[in-house]
């Protein structure tokens, strides 16, 4: 009975880690010691470019790792986008729209009014750039509704070890995102306000220092005490962008995960409330990824705008 | 959960997505949109304009119709003067007419008158002269006597 409840656990905990770990592909450092599933112990002589057996492998990788799994599915969700997009726009006239253009045009106007109602600058870039996030990380959300074990187990099937079909839960996909955001961010701050105006901001906020006055001495001290406040505060702007798409998605997968190993015993009373649980929990999950991705967008908005307010 | 070349694969799709969507899916779309919204709002200005005439044509043909009516009646009236005139007119005319022909008649009668009293005349100066020349037995000079006769014949 002992025995029995231990594998239960290892099992759980096998599944769950199984779950959460990426395709990955990188290079793996001279003398690493890699450990075959048989028990056979393997020490690299050279560096070697390999798929990783495992989370320990994909660590010791380092940065030279590649999540194949996070980077294809996205690009597939985005190339989806850009073709179903880019198929209206080419047919796209001022006649009556019918069937996917309708569709298509009340995604269109609902980003071009909140882009309208929160960004008040002129750029052409902004609009489309927040459409992008908007369908981009709503597909890659999307991808939190396919039943957890239904890819993954085609893909073992197929002889592919690891499979993460929702990019969004790699920090690595909501990061990459939010640092091309910043850079937007840093570049328009450079570009209209002019880096005078920028640095400025970001040293004489919140705290405006004496310009004359004995008081004069303490300006310095005022100066580093806002840099180091501003600059805290625009770095933090990319990385909780990044970490709240991330963290929600993550959380709302291993949930789906977690009810998931509810089957684990069989056709019973569990399997049943799991049955039940994972389609509550998916219809409350619509609501999740439709408003991360809005708050992606939203905040990206924002934070655009406020690069480009010239004081 | 690594944090390694992903989140440069990424920021590379990110990129490419982003310009696709800002020169080949943005303008074609909202272009499409703003000309339909131009359209639409030309469409509702055309409905209004074409209101807007329709009223002023009904109430164009609404003034005509009363003009057209006023002139009626005043032709109607002019033609009824007109007529009352002419019959006025001929009325005058007939009585002027009668008037004339009486008159004439009347001349011509006074003419026949005068005429037949001149015969009348003549012939009694001469049967006087005959009856005085019979009583007196001896021809009147007529020329003696011219006087006294024309006197008489005036008398008559």
């Amino acid at each position: 009975m002992a025995t029995e409840t231990e594998t239960e656990t290892f099992d759980t905990s096998a599944y769950i880690s199984h779950h959460l770990q990426n395709l990955v592909y990188g290079k793996l450092p001279a003398g690493y010691e890699r450990h075959s599933y048989d028990g056979h112990h393997e020490v690299l002589e050279h560096a070697e470019w390999t798929w990783a057996h495992g989370a320990d492998e994909a660590a010791a990788m380092g940065f030279s790792a590649v999540h194949v799994d996070s980077l294809a599915w996205s690009f597939g969700l985005g190339v989806i986008f850009c073709l179903l997009f880019a198929k209206v726009a080419r047919k796209a006239n001022s006649g009556v729209p019918a069937g996917l253009q309708n569709f298509v045009e009340i995604i269109v106007e609902f980003v071009d009014s909140n882009v309208k109602d929160m960004f008040h600058g002129k750029n052409p870039l902004v609009a489309p750039l927040a459409l992008t996030i908007f369908v981009w990380v709503f597909l890659m959300n999307l991808m939190d509704l396919v039943p957890v074990d239904l890819i993954p187990e085609i893909m073992i099937a197929l002889g592919v070890d690891y499979q993460k079909i929702v990019p969004s839960t790699d920090p690595n996909i909501t990061l990459g995102m939010a640092l091309g955001v910043f850079i937007l961010m840093i570049y328009y701050s450079l570009k209209v306000k002019g880096p005078v105006a920028f640095i400025k901001e970001l040293s004489c906020q919140p705290f405006a220092p004496p310009t004359k006055g004995p008081a004069i001495i303490l300006a310095p001290l005022l100066i580093c005490v806002n840099l180091f406040m501003e600059i805290v505060g625009l770095l933090a702007k990319p990385f909780s962008l990044g970490l709240r798409l991330f963290g929600n998605m993550y959380a709302g997968e291993m949930i789906f995960i977690l009810i998931a190993t509810m089957f684990v015993g069989g056709i019973s009373i569990w399997f049943l409330m799991g049955g039940l649980l994972q389609i509550g929990w998916a219809i409350f999950h619509i609501l999740v990824i439709t408003l991360q991705a809005f708050i992606f967008m939203v905040l990206t908005v924002v934070y655009l705008s406020m690069s480009h307010e010239d004081h | 959960m690594n944090i390694n070349f992903t989140l440069v694969g990424q920021m590379i799709f990110f990129v490419l997505f982003v310009m696709f969507c800002v020169k080949y899916v943005w303008p074609p779309i909202t272009n499409a949109m703003k000309e339909r919204a131009e359209k639409i709002a030309d469409g509702l200005a055309a409905a209004d304009r074409a209101e807007k005439s329709l009223e002023l044509a009904q109430e164009k043909a609404g003034e005509d119709l009363k003009e057209a009516k006023a002139q009626a009646s005043e032709i109607i009236d002019s033609a009824k003067k007109r007529g009352d005139q002419m019959v006025e007119e001929a009325k005058q005319k007939a009585q002027e007419e009668a008037e004339r022909i009486r008159t004439a008649a009347e001349a011509e009668v006074e003419q026949q008158i005068a005429k037949a009293r001149e015969e009348l005349r003549a012939q009694v100066s001469e049967l006087s002269i005959a009856g005085a020349e019979k009583i007196l037995g001896e021809s009147i000079d007529a020329a003696k006597h011219g006087d006294m006769l024309k006197k008489l014949s005036a008398e008559l």
